[in-house]
């Protein structure tokens, strides 16, 4: 078929100044209410609240001159997502239309709903749902027009609680020699002089004969896994997941430390398996234990679990 | 031990991953009017508050109890907070025992709570302060080397866990209160599920959940006016150990022997499996289940995973543990241990509904916390001792 290109012009169709209305007895204290930041009703002659108020009842019978306050905590019926607003919509981002009841009345009105900021596209959010308890959001200048409602916002049931505490940490005399230890590269610890223990770092203190220790011992920077986590879970400290984090049993050191197990792949990790420190390039180093960046295998055979199975 | 003891009232909320319909004290104050009520008392027959939970940072509030005295009727009564880590519960319940056996007081308030949903327990717990930074990542980092030491030391086969986790979720469709509520719970199920920390999958572990529970404890005069039959505490005790030093088995630590020891001297028991009817036991982790098995005397070394996979510990074998389904199936933090001890008393009070252990008349409340450093348990009977 030979293609039409149809002649086209865009054309506005609007009467200068807007119509105008009057609104009525019925409506026109339900504005007026509005504009006083108040929600009413009317009362029908069989009993029921209308809001928003109408002249007439769906029987055709005219309602009272009762008006009921309604409100302003209000109950969500039905209603329906808007991911992707257009030109002309209350709200530039994703809102919902919504069915809104107040609390004492017996009909609805359609309003907007305001669940909070969403990228556009955003699919309806979990609090969306009917039951939902919400209430007006009013605008500061208000005249008498349905958009005196800005939105119905969802009441409070959470609030931010921002908590934060600073510390100026102190290593104290043990963790301050270790760590100064490190930074040259050698891994210092105290042998108990009660039961003859080494413990690598040091604290101090021995914590089963509770006395002091000061007799210093520097062991080397190889030795066993003792047993071991395969983390799955990402973690800024790691490498990349899955990490090993392994009791690393130090030669000469009665009691396993915690440290990051790489250079294989996670699951040839083994228990007895021998490892030696990854020591970052010697002008990274600082009084931190960040200066090994991990253990990794060395090659011996691995030390029988009889040899370790004290270390668990 | 003291005067009688016993467990006069009972009141738990249903767990949830979220309670956000209720404020921390519309929590504990749900769970301690239902303790009230099953006691036939009001706040006002009440003589002490103890509370019970777990670190502060899990809701970043501090000294919580002098926030929750009013919800809790403490007001111009003795209130006091336990802190004990995971088994804080089971403490919480023990040092308000003690305010009874001591003669002190005749009817006191036990509550616990946890409202993990306001952060993150992972996140409390591995705060890495920058002097001594470690790589463990929440709880089950820190566990799953020593469920890994026990596997190997015992040549328990890989499956054992997924039976644990199986077990306790069944048990958790007959409890109205659990949280996680799995219908047709299944090892493939279980097995499908990714390895967090391994050896630990994820549906090994337990759920974080926000819920309160609440005892009122009481002297024997106090008790022979409730309306509902007595649990009697028969034993109760706690022990701590460090959580480095060499030499520690991590697997078996002493401080939870000599716990046992202690408790089952008090109620006169040598042989738990055959003298005891049911436990209740803090199990965060399904290994956990042999594991203590074989720390709380239920068998000797090494043999507790053959007792889970007999089925021992199943709700119809012959030392059901943890027929509420445990903490594999609910653990709000500071409350999981308290949970445990009311469970073992509504088990030998006969009110434990449709996971009631039939002719339960001595039970085992158990809790655990930190590095698996603190103890606290007791054993309760159906009969005053």
């Amino acid at each position: 078929m030979p293609q039409f290109d149809s002649l086209t012009a865009d054309h506005a169709l609007e009467f200068p100044g807007g119509y105008t209305r009057s609104v009525g007895p019925v409506i026109g204290r339900f504005l007026t209410e509005l504009r006083d930041g108040r929600l009413v009703g009317v009362r029908t002659a069989g009993g029921r609240v209308l809001f928003p108020p109408v002249e007439y009842d769906t029987d055709g019978t005219p309602v009272t001159g009762e008006f009921v306050d309604v409100g302003p905590e209000c109950t969500v019926g039905a209603y329906a997502w808007v991911p992707r607003p257009r030109p002309g919509h209350p709200l530039d981002r994703p809102f919902a239309w919504a069915l809104i009841t107040p609390d004492g009345a017996d009909t609805a009105m359609l309003h907007v709903l305001d669940l909070g900021v969403f990228e556009a596209g955003a699919k309806p959010p979990k609090t969306l749902r009917a039951g939902l308890r919400v209430r007006p959001k009013w605008r500061a200048e208000r005249t008498g027009t349905v958009g005196d409602i800005e939105s119905f916002r969802p009441d409070v049931t959470m609030i931010n609680a921002p908590v934060r505490a600073d510390y100026r940490l102190s290593a104290g005399r043990a963790l301050s020699r270790f760590l100064g230890g490190v930074a040259q590269g050698r891994l210092l610890g105290h042998r108990c002089g009660v039961c003859g223990k080494v413990y690598v770092p040091m604290k101090g203190m021995c914590p089963v004969d509770g006395v002091p220790t000061t007799e210093e011992v520097e062991v080397p920077d190889t030795g066993t896994v003792t047993t071991f986590a395969v983390n799955n879970i990402p973690d800024p400290r790691a490498p990349d997941v899955p990490f090993v984090s392994a009791y690393v049993l130090l030669d000469g050191s009665d009691i396993a430390m915690v440290a990051l197990v790489a250079g294989l792949p996670a699951d040839e990790v083994r228990m007895g398996m021998r490892v030696r420190a990854a020591w970052r390039p010697r002008e990274e180093w600082g009084q931190t234990m960040a200066n090994i960046k991990w253990f990794e295998p060395t090659g011996e055979p691995d030390v029988p679990f009889d040899d370790i199975k004290d270390h668990l | 031990m003291g005067e009688a003891c016993a467990v006069i009232g009972v009141g738990q909320t249903h767990y949830r991953s979220r309670r956000n319909d209720v404020s921390m004290a519309g929590l504990v104050r749900e769970a301690a009017l239902r303790a009230l009520e099953d006691a036939g008392l009001t706040f006002g027959d009440i003589d002490a508050v103890v509370v019970g939970k777990a670190p502060d940072l899990f809701e970043g509030v501090m000294m919580p109890e002098s926030y929750l005295a009013d919800a809790l009727g403490a007001r111009g009564k003795p209130m006091m907070r336990v802190h004990t880590a995971g088994s804080v519960g089971g403490s919480t319940a023990l040092v308000a025992a003690g305010l009874v056996q001591g003669g002190v007081h005749d009817r006191v308030l036990v509550v616990a709570w946890e409202k993990q949903s306001e952060s993150n327990a992972t996140w409390a717990l591995s705060t890495h302060p920058p002097l001594t930074p470690s790589i463990v990542v929440g709880a089950g980092g820190y566990f799953a080397p020593h469920i890994r030491a026990y596997m190997r030391r015992t040549g328990a086969p890989a499956h054992i866990g997924t039976l644990v986790a199986v077990k306790d979720r069944q048990n958790a469709l007959k409890n109205p209160y659990a949280h996680l509520r799995i219908p047709g719970i299944s090892r493939e199920m279980v097995e499908s599920t990714p390895m967090l920390w391994e050896p630990i999958r994820y549906l090994e572990t337990c759920p974080s959940s926000d819920g309160a529970a609440a005892m009122v404890l009481a002297s024997a005069d106090a008790a022979r006016r409730a309306p509902n039959p007595p649990a009697w505490v028969h034993g109760g005790a706690m022990r701590s150990e460090p959580i480095f030093f060499a030499g520690r088995d991590t697997v078996s630590p002493r401080a939870g022997r000599d716990c046992a020891a202690d408790v089952y001297a008090q109620a006169g028991i040598t042989d738990p499996r055959y003298e005891l009817d049911c436990a209740e036991v803090y199990v965060p982790f399904s290994w956990y289940e042999p594991m203590w098995l074989e720390n709380l005397g239920f068998c000797g070394a090494g043999e507790g995973w053959k007792l889970t996979e007999a089925g021992a510990t199943a709700l119809d074998g012959d030392i059901p543990w943890n027929p509420s389904g445990g903490v594999l199936s609910s653990n709000p933090i500071g409350a999981s241990g308290l949970i445990r001890f009311a469970e073992a008393a509504q088990q030998v009070r006969g009110l434990a509904g449709e996971h009631q252990v039939d002719g339960a008349r001595r039970a085992l409340g158990h809790a655990y916390g930190g590095g698996a450093q603190f103890y606290a348990m007791w054993v309760v009977g159906s009969d005053r001792p």
